[in-house]
């Protein structure tokens, strides 16, 4: 039991950020845009959840330009991807107990 | 307490990841409604082919060049009405679960079913040019067939399953050629339904 809670983690307690590694760890790269459709969240809301994954190495920002305006692209890292995992993981097995 | 708000966890992560990866407003209606409109085009062509022949005896497919543009145009014609109803049941679907029609799900959709489905267009075209008509039906099978299993990767799975069928019964058709026409209105008509149905059962209904 204690094992299990430990690899909970507590970076996708949030929803939003929970809903940003469950985008990313299916699809190769997303935009911003199309997260904040997805999740259906605020610009601002989104930006800080962003930020803090990507300050834990769960996520990867690609910054470049398309057509002179900004676009960025975000991607779970590896680090991330087996977090996620193991979150989920922890999940599935506090639910079969 | 607690589990139940992981259990929501589990179930959001789930919808999240089908919505942002796969095109889930395909709706199974539209597959009846192309399997109705190829039924009817199968059952035009035949009467265009075999028309006014002994039906007890030997059947021979008349292919004139006048036969050959009703059947270009029957099939033309199946293929629109085709889209225009599996477009207007899946833009329903869409707008019912509040899903936007055209995302990038849908555009990958597209992208990889027509890659194969264009290639068979083409290898029909060119095949029909040098007359061996009867592989015509059978090719079409074959490579929608292949272009739904490239396809079925960005939505629903099921799709896989019905793309192999169709290949199957486009390689019989190749085999048995008397039969083309029989076979494509199994797979283009009467899968395309009993499949439409199933998947509306278990998504929509």
């Amino acid at each position: 039991m204690k094992d299990i809670l430990q690899d909970l983690n507590k970076a996708f307690e949030n929803k939003v950020r929970l809903g940003i590694m469950s985008a990313l760890v299916v699809n190769d790269a997303m935009d911003f845009n199309s997260l904040k459709d997805l999740l259906g969240v605020t610009d601002g809301n989104l930006a800080s959840h962003i930020k803090s994954l990507s300050t834990k190495d769960y996520i990867s920002v690609h910054k470049e330009f398309l057509n002179n305006k900004p676009h960025t692209q975000y991607a779970a890292t590896p680090l991330g991807k087996d977090a996620f995992v193991k979150h989920i993981k922890a999940i599935e097995q506090l639910l079969k107990n | 307490m607690e589990k139940q708000k992981y259990l929501e966890d589990l179930q959001d992560i789930k919808s999240i990841m089908d919505r942002s990866s796969r095109f889930i407003s395909l709706s199974g209606m539209s597959g009846v409604a192309a399997g109705v409109v190829a039924l009817i085009g199968a059952y035009l062509a035949y009467q265009t082919v075999y028309t006014g022949q002994d039906y007890l005896s030997y059947r021979r497919a008349e292919m004139t060049q006048v036969n050959l543009i009703l059947l270009i145009g029957i099939a033309c014609g199946v293929l629109a009405l085709s889209l225009i109803g599996g477009l207007y049941f899946t833009q329903k679907k869409a707008k019912k679960a509040n899903l936007k029609l055209w995302d990038n799900q849908a555009k990958r959709l597209v992208i990889n079913l027509m890659i194969p489905l264009a290639t068979g267009g083409l290898v029909c075209l060119i095949v029909l040019s040098k007359g061996f008509i009867g592989f015509v039906a059978p090719f079409t099978l074959i490579f929608y067939g292949l272009g739904l299993v490239n396809a079925s990767k960005y939505t629903l799975s099921e799709i896989r399953s019905l793309g192999i069928m169709q290949i199957a019964l486009g390689l019989i058709g190749c085999q048995y050629i008397g039969f083309g026409l029989i076979l494509w209105a199994l797979g283009f008509g009467v899968l395309h339904i009993v499949y439409g149905i199933v998947m509306y059962k278990k998504y929509e209904a």
